[in-house]
C-alpha cells in the first residue's frame, strides 16, 4: 500500500521558524512521493494546531504522519492522542525534532534549514514503514511469591497479604524469624526484638491469605511477570505441626546432642528439637543429618506427631510477582586468622554476643565467658572486622557501629563496673537518633573508643585474652587485656548463585542482588516482576529493612491488582523462516526473552523490552525489531544523507 | 571549506536527551552532525554504519549510556563497543580509516560532552578529508 504521509512543521513561534526556514522545508518535503499533505503552523501542539492535523488526515485520507517540532520526550503523547482520535494507529506518528536538536543549536539559517530537511526526510523514511501496533495484554496471576522469613519478607508478607492478595512464603529453616529473632534488643531505642518480631511472626502464621512453607528452598522458576510457575522443594519436618504439643518429651529422649544454631554454637540442641520457643510454626523438628532414627521420640510423643519416614515433597505454586527477601550472613570468622575466632572460645561474633545478651539465650542473659562460664568483667568490641578491608570486604557493613555501641550500653548496664574497650576506624551513626546514641554510649557509659585497627588477638598463660592494636589518634601502640573479645563482623549477602540466576537476577561484584536503579527503582529487579529487599540487596538495618519491604509489597500489589500487564509493542520479532535456531540470540538478551521451541528462535512478548541487540546479532537477519527494522534504520541513514 | 556529513546514532535515553539538553541550554555545535536517534547503542547495526558510509557521510559518530551501569538496557551499550571495535578493524582493511567511526559514552546531563565530542569530531573528519568513493 503507498502511504499517504502527512507532515506538519512547527514555527514554535520563533524558537524553529527564528533559525529554520520553515516554509522552505516545507517546500522541499512537499515534493516529497510520499507526502499528500505539507504545511506549517506557528504552533503545531496548539488547540488549532491540532486540528490542522486532524482535518488533515480526514480530508485527506492520511495514513502516516511526520510532526517536525520539539523533542519526542516533551509532545509525543499529545500528537499520538490527536491522529489516535482521528482513528490513526500511534505508531504511524514520528517527531521529527527540529528544535532541541537544530534550531536552538544552530545559528546559521542556511545550514540549519537543510538539516532540518535532513532530519525530516529521515522521519519520513521511518513512518512510511512504521507498522501500526498495539499494546501487548497479558493475564496476571494474583499470588506471589516470597522467598526468606526474616523480617522483610515478613514484613511484605503481610501487606501484600493484607491488601487481599495470597502470599506463599518460603522459608529455608524450620522457623520464620530470620537474624532478628536472633537479637536481644535493637538500636537506637532498645526495643526488645522478640517482643516486636513474634506478634509479626504469629500474625503472619494466622493470616488467611499467607501460605508458609518452612524447611523448603525454591528450585525452580519459569515464565514471566505475571505468570510465573514456581517448584518448592519441601523437606520432611517430620513432625507434624497440628499434633505437636511441645511437651518436651521427644527431646528428653533423644540421644543425639549437637550445637544449637540458633544460639550459633554456644549451647547445644538434640536431633529432635524447635529452634526457639517462640518459633512459627510452633512444633518440633527433625534434623535429618543427625537423627539415627532410633525411634525413641516416636514412642514418647503421646500425640503421635513424630513420622521418621516422612519424605520429601515438591509443591508446585502459579505466581505473577516474586520478592526474594534471602537476607545476609555474617563473614566468615575464621578468615580473620590475626583475630582467633575459632581458635579461642573466647573471641566471638556479635550475633553469639546477642545470644548472651538475650534472656532467652544459652546464659538467660547473663554475660559469662564461653571457656569457663565465668562472668565477664573486661570486654572488647573490634568493629570493621572483615568490613572496610581490601583482603576482606572492600564495603562498609553499615550496622556494626551501631549494634556495637548496643553491646557496649547493654554490657554496662548488665556489669556496673565492667570496662569496655571498642576499636574502630571511623564511626557511622547517620540515622534519626543514632548520633545521639553513640554519644550516650561514650559518655553516660563511659565506654573507651580506640581509633585505630587491631593487629592480633592471642590468648595469654593466666587466660585473659590480649588484644594489641595501634591507637591511630595518638600513634601509640595499646594493648588491651580483656576476658571476652567481640568481633563485629561483615555481613555478606545470602544468596544462592543457582536461585539468582533462576530468578535471573543480577548481583554487584559483593553478591547482592542489584536493583534497577539505586534511586528511582530501589526495590525492582531487571526481571520484571521480581522485586528485592533487605539485606540481600545491600546492608542494612530493620528500619530500612522494614521500610525496603514494605516498598517491594507496595510494587507487588501495584503489579497484581491490575487485571492485565500491558507492554510496549516495540518488540523484536522472529521470522520463523529465515531462523535457523542458531540460539547466538539468546545469548546476547539481557533480559531472557527468547527460548528454542521447535528449533526456532520465540521472543517472549512480555520480557521483551525492544533493546534490538538481538537483531544486530543475528546472523540471518531473521529478527526485526518492530517499527526499529534494519531496513528502516537504513533508509533513515540513507534519506539523511540524501538531503536537500 | 570541506564541511563533512556525519551521522550521529544517539541512544534515546542517554546520548540523545544530552543532544536536547544541549539545544535547551543553547549549546551550539556544528550542523555537520545530522542526529538518527535509535533505542540503544547496542541496536546500531554495523551494516547501518557501512550504508552510512556508502550513502555519503564522511564519520559516524554513535553515543550510547556509560559503562558499566547506565545502559537502560543493561549491557546494550558493552555489545556496541564490542562490535564497533570489529567494525574499526575490518574498515580498516578496506581502507577506511577507524578514526571515521567513533563510540562516546554520553550521559543525558553531558550536553557539553556531547558539544566537545562533536566539535572534536568534525575536526578530526575534516582533517581526514572527504571520504574517497
Amino acid at each position: 500500500m503507498k502511504e499517504r504521509i502527512g507532515v506538519f512543521i512547527c514555527h514554535c513561534g520563533r524558537n524553529i521558524a527564528g533559525t529554520v526556514d520553515v516554509e522552505k522545508v516545507a517546500e522541499v518535503i512537499s515534493k516529497h512521493p510520499q507526502v499528500v499533505h505539507c504545511e506549517t503552523y506557528v504552533y503545531m501542539c496548539s488547540e488549532p494546531g491540532q486540528k490542522l492535523i486532524m482535518d488533515a488526515i480526514r480530508n485527506k485520507g492520511l495514513t502516516a504522519v511526520v510532526v517536525a517540532a520539539c523533542s519526542t520526550t516533551i509532545h509525543y503523547e499529545t500528537f499520538a492522542r490527536v491522529v489516535e482520535a482521528d482513528g490513526l494507529n500511534r505508531y504511524k506518528l514520528e517527531i521529527a525534532n527540529i528544535r532541541e536538536q537544530c534550531s536552538w543549536i544552530h545559528i546559521n539559517r542556511k545550514e540549519a534549514t537543510e538539516k532540518a530537511i535532513r532530519i525530516v526526510l529521515a522521519s519520513i523514511a521511518k513512518v512510511s514503514m512504521d507498522e501500526p501496533l498495539y499494546p501487548i495484554k497479558a493475564k496476571v496471576t494474583r499470588k506471589c511469591l516470597v522467598i526468606g522469613g526474616g523480617i522483610a519478607g515478613i514484613t511484605a508478607a503481610l501487606d501484600i497479604a493484607n491488601s487481599g492478595i495470597p502470599v506463599v512464603l518460603v522459608e529455608k529453616s524450620p522457623t520464620i524469624g530470620g537474624k532478628m529473632a536472633m537479637l536481644s534488643e535493637t538500636f537506637p531505642t532498645l526495643d526488645c526484638a522478640q517482643c516486636i518480631l513474634t506478634p509479626k511472626m504469629a500474625e503472619v502464621a494466622r493470616h488467611p491469605n499467607v501460605k508458609i512453607l518452612t524447611c523448603s528452598e525454591v528450585i525452580s522458576v519459569e515464565g514471566y511477570v505475571g505468570n510465573f510457575k514456581v517448584k518448592i522443594l519441601k523437606h520432611p519436618r517430620k513432625v507434624d505441626p497440628s499434633k505437636c504439643r511441645l511437651c518436651t518429651l521427644c527431646e528428653r529422649v533423644c540421644p543425639v546432642t549437637v550445637p544449637r544454631e540458633f544460639d550459633r554454637g554456644l549451647s547445644t540442641r538434640k536431633a529432635i528439637y524447635i529452634p526457639f520457643p517462640q518459633a512459627v510454626p510452633s512444633a518440633y523438628v527433625v534434623d535429618e543429618e543427625h537423627c539415627t532414627k532410633c525411634g525413641l521420640c516416636v514412642k514418647v510423643c503421646p500425640t503421635k506427631a513424630i513420622n521418621l519416614d516422612e519424605k520429601e515433597e515438591i509443591i508446585e505454586e502459579e505466581v505473577g510477582a516474586i520478592i526474594v527477601a534471602t537476607g545476609y550472613d555474617l563473614y566468615p570468622g575464621e578468615k580473620l586468622r590475626e583475630y582467633g575466632y575459632g581458635v579461642y572460645k573466647d573471641v566471638i561474633d556479635s550475633l553469639q554476643f546477642e545470644r548472651l545478651l538475650s534472656s532467652g539465650g544459652p546464659t538467660k542473659g547473663q554475660i559469662l565467658r564461653p571457656s569457663d562460664k565465668k562472668p565477664v568483667k573486661r570486654i572488647v568490641f573490634i568493629q570493621c572486622a572483615g568490613s572496610r578491608d581490601d583482603n576482606h570486604l572492600k564495603y562498609c557493613s553499615k550496622i556494626c557501629c551501631m549494634y556495637t555501641a548496643k553491646h557496649a550500653l547493654l554490657f554496662k548496664e548488665r556489669v556496673h563496673d565492667g570496662e569496655v574497650t571498642i576499636f574502630y576506624i571511623d564511626i557511622r551513626a547517620a540515622g534519626k537518633g543514632y548520633e545521639e546514641f553513640i554519644k550516650r554510649v561514650q559518655e553516660e557509659f563511659e565506654v573507651n573508643y580506640i581509633r585505630g585497627k587491631v593487629s592480633k588477638v592471642y590468648r595469654d598463660k593466666n587466660g585473659d585474652m590480649v588484644v594489641i592494636g595501634v591507637d591511630t589518634l595518638s600513634g601509640q601502640k595499646v594493648t588491651v587485656r580483656a576476658d571476652l573479645v567481640v568481633l563485629a563482623l561483615g555481613i555478606i549477602p545470602q544468596l544462592d548463585r543457582d536461585l539468582a540466576s533462576m530468578i535471573k537476577i543480577p548481583v554487584d561484584e559483593y553478591g547482592f542482588a542489584q536493583e534497577v536503579h539505586p534511586k528511582l527503582r530501589p526495590v525492582e529487579c531487571v526481571t520484571s516482576g521480581v522485586f528485592v529487599c533487605g539485606a540481600v540487596q545491600g546492608p542494612k538495618d530493620i528500619s530500612e529493612t522494614v521500610t525496603q519491604a514494605s516498598a517491594a509489597a507496595a510494587k507487588v500489589i501495584e503489579l497484581l491488582t491490575q487485571e492485565y500487564i500491558t507492554h510496549e509493542p516495540t518488540i523484536a520479532e522472529v521470522d520463523k523462516d529465515l531462523c535457523s535456531g542458531c540460539r547466538i540470540c539468546i545469548a546476547v538478551c539481557p533480559y531472557g526473552a527468547i527460548e528454542i521451541v521447535e528449533g526456532k528462535a520465540k521472543i517472549n512478548e512480555v520480557l521483551c523490552e525492544g533493546c534490538g541487540a538481538c537483531v544486530v546479532a543475528c546472523p540471518s537477519s531473521a529478527i526485526k525489531l518492530r517499527n526499529y527494522t534494519d531496513s528502516q534504520l537504513i533508509n533513515m541513514v540513507k534519506a539523511a544523507l540524501t538531503g536537500v | 571549506m570541506y564541511e563533512p556529513k556525519i551521522i550521529a546514532f544517539l541512544c534515546r535515553w542517554c546520548a540523545s536527551a544530552a543532544a536536547d539538553l544541549a539545544g535547551v541550554s543553547r549549546l551550539s555545535y556544528p550542523a555537520n552532525i545530522i542526529p538518527i536517534v535509535v533505542p540503544c547503542s547496542g541496536r546500531v547495526d554495523p551494516r547501518a554504519i557501512i550504508e552510512a558510509f556508502l550513502n555519503g557521510a564522511d564519520g559516524v559518530l554513535i553515543g550510547g549510556c556509560h559503562t558499566p551501569n547506565d545502559c537502560h538496557y543493561i549491557s546494550g551499550n558493552f555489545k556496541a563497543f564490542k562490535r564497533i571495535h570489529i567494525l574499526k578493524k575490518l574498515l580498516k582493511q578496506f581502507g577506511i580509516e577507524p578514526e571515521r567511526i567513533r563510540l562516546e559514552w554520553i550521559s543525558a546531563t553531558e550536553a557539553t560532552k556531547l558539544v566537545q565530542v562533536t566539535k572534536d569530531f568534525v575536526e578530526t573528519i575534516r582533517k581526514l578529508g572527504p571520504l574517497a568513493r
